[in-house]
């Protein structure tokens, strides 16, 4: 019993740490510019499918795709910036969000059209699908290395984007962005281009995610979806804006998704995520580290 | 914070004052069917009406009062699955079955959604949706409800009692046609009455309605129970239509969006608003379905996720095209 249960704690901390990376990007989004990107997971999706195709066509393993997706997911995120985003954060509240959703539906079935629906899988990649045994309390427990891999890369992640934000010039110059425009562009930083720092970084963060998610886990169009819902839950638990509000709330999520997949029914673990998501949002709505909305 | 409009004395002007106008739309409508005749044309008709019909509802509580819900498809499944299933069970006549489904939808929503109207703006849309995901799984894993496998409903001789029709689709044109009437003219009732000013109060200020004494959780959830109620009314329509349902393809997350772009993209809080977004959105994509060959090509909602975009570019909907002052004027002179 607790050796099972070592085992689905551990599965639940590798899967939230993979959560918070994209609930990272999600969060430094709304934090400096005040929008909900709701197609956070389809750029996911883009990033995995980019992975996968460098794989299948160049014999590019994913480990040194990740150098190849991550900078052209920034510059994905730098062109859908200027071309989109720009407008969307001007527009009033309702549209905005269903711009970004709209923009996150129209990724998703591009992807439709250009690779058909079919689940894909990468056969053999470097990591293969190694598996670890260390003994946790005298049990024995496995871990999947993939998994890990991409579980410390998302850590690994979140830690430079923090490093960068807390000690860089640049970076203090998004957290003042995000605190107040206005008076950030008085001290005489260039707002615009912070906005478009912002969400081409966070664009970068599901570029890394994606990536290393192809060494485990299946490709298909609809892929993204799951995880922007379960981003959005960790940042909201998190709370708004903040960076290490969302890693925390990535890693309750994980947690919460296996073990109540675990003691409870498997089949309504993520209605439990949403459920533990709705009694955050009304008893607390900015979360855990939040600043107030 | 949202500037007070006075909201008494500066209402939009709509301009088809005169009810001709809706004589005209009624008959024009009414005669629609036999001027286009095939069965697909039919079939598209009766999507837009129901669409229309959705839009509308979700109006009252996304348009009017600004309650962005995400999660309708929920109660649209919700009213689908009682008719179908109190006929199965109790032999309920599914006519009663849309008011049952209707009461039903009503109560688990003042349930659920009454704790969400202490949220503001994106809170509230990300509440209802996750809310709405979570009915949809509970239904997927429902083994008394079918599951995800869903209930097929038993075919009867067809009949207007039975709610069935298997020769022609016309008459569910004709039942989707009388509900968008009746959803209009309440909706009309409900712009002109104190209910409505009060909403859209609501919208423009949380504070400022609470101030001059409207009770915002009241009316909020009255206007989120008639939305509801008309969805799941919807809901039995579509399970009559269809006699087979299931949540995966009735309470898809892209139901709940499309029942809020529809009013939206015409103009959300307007009456026409829905009428206009609903046979542009739904012609779009039957047809791109029906030409382009397949759903798995994705290109339907390609264009609805586009048009999702498009919408920043004119925030006010399609209605606001008819609504400024050089518009106002040709009207005027049109009419004489």
């Amino acid at each position: 019993m607790s050796e099972l249960f070592i085992q689905v704690v551990i599965e639940g901390l590798l899967w939230g740490a993979i959560y918070a990376l994209v609930a990272v990007g999600l969060s430094l989004i709304w934090g400096v510019m005040g929008i909900l990107n709701l197609a956070h997971g389809d750029f996911l999706m883009l990033g995995m499918f980019g992975a996968y195709w460098l794989a299948i066509l160049l014999g590019i393993d994913p480990l040194i795709g990740l150098l190849i997706v991550t900078p052209a997911m920034f510059i994905l995120g730098l062109g859908i910036y200027k071309s989109l985003i720009t407008r969307i954060v001007k527009a009033p509240r309702l549209t905005a969000l269903l711009a970004t959703f709209g923009l996150g539906i129209f990724l998703r079935n591009l992807a439709h059209f250009l690779w058909r629906a079919d689940y894909r899988m990468l056969g053999d990649t470097l990591v293969g699908d190694r598996v670890i045994t260390v003994s946790i309390l005298g049990g024995t427990n496995f871990i999947s290395v993939p998994k890990l891999l991409a579980a410390g890369g998302s850590l690994a992640a979140t830690a430079l984007l923090y490093w960068f934000i807390k000690r860089t010039k640049t970076g203090r110059a998004l957290q003042a962005t995000a605190m107040n425009r206005q008076s950030a562009a008085l001290m005489g930083i260039d707002t615009e281009r912070m906005y478009m720092l912002a969400y081409s970084l966070g664009i970068a963060c599901v570029g890394v995610a994606g990536t290393l998610l192809t060494n485990f886990f299946i490709i298909f169009p609809e892929v993204g979806i799951m995880f922007v819902l379960f981003a959005l839950v960790a940042v909201t638990i998190g709370g708004f804006g903040s960076i290490h509000g969302a890693l925390i709330g990535g890693l309750i999520i994980g947690l919460i998704e296996s073990v109540g997949g675990f003691v409870g029914i498997p089949a309504l673990k993520q209605a439990l995520v949403f459920a533990v998501f709705v009694i955050v949002v009304v008893l607390r709505p900015r979360g855990l580290f939040g600043w107030a909305d | 914070m949202g500037r007070l409009k006075p909201l008494m004395v500066r209402q939009p002007r709509i301009f088809w004052r005169k009810n001709y106008i809706f004589a005209l739309a009624f008959a024009l409508l009414l005669a629609l069917p036999f001027i286009f005749t095939a069965h697909f044309q039919h079939h598209v008709m009766i999507k837009v009406l129901m669409f229309t019909f959705l839009g509308c509802a979700w109006n009252i509580i996304g348009g009017y009062t600004g309650q962005v819900a995400l999660g309708h498809a929920a109660f649209f499944g919700i009213g689908a699955y009682t008719s179908s299933l109190c006929y199965i069970w109790f032999g309920l006549n599914p006519w009663f079955g849309m008011f049952l489904g209707g009461i039903l939808a009503v109560a688990v929503s003042a349930v659920i959604n009454y704790p969400c109207f202490r949220l503001h703006g994106r809170y509230f849309a990300i509440a209802t949706l996750a809310l709405g995901m979570i009915i949809r799984l509970l239904f997927t894993n429902w083994r008394l409800v079918g599951g995800a496998l869903g209930v097929r409903l038993p075919l009867l001789p067809e009949s207007l009692w039975n709610f069935q029709f298997h020769t022609t689709k016309l008459p569910y044109y004709y039942i989707a046609l009388v509900l968008c009437a009746l959803i209009f003219a309440i909706l009309y009732k409900i712009e002109r009455s104190k209910l409505g000013f009060y909403l859209r109060a609501i919208k423009e200020s949380e504070e400022a309605a609470r101030s001059l004494g409207i009770d915002v959780a009241k009316y909020k959830l009255v206007a989120m129970s008639i939305s509801v109620f008309f969805t799941a009314m919807a809901g039995t329509l579509y399970a009559q239509y269809i006699l087979y349902i299931d949540p995966i393809s009735l309470m898809p997350l892209m139901t709940s969006i499309l029942i809020c772009v529809v009013p939206v993209l015409g103009g959300a809080g307007t009456l026409w608003g829905p009428a206009l977004g609903a046979p542009i959105l739904l012609i779009a994509i039957e047809y791109s379905r029906a030409w382009l060959g397949g759903g798995g090509r994705g290109i339907d909602y390609m264009i609805v996720g586009a048009i999702m975009v498009a919408i920043i570019f004119r925030p006010g909907g399609l209605t606001s095209f008819f609504q400024g002052p050089r518009f106002r004027q040709w009207w005027r002179r049109i009419r004489g």
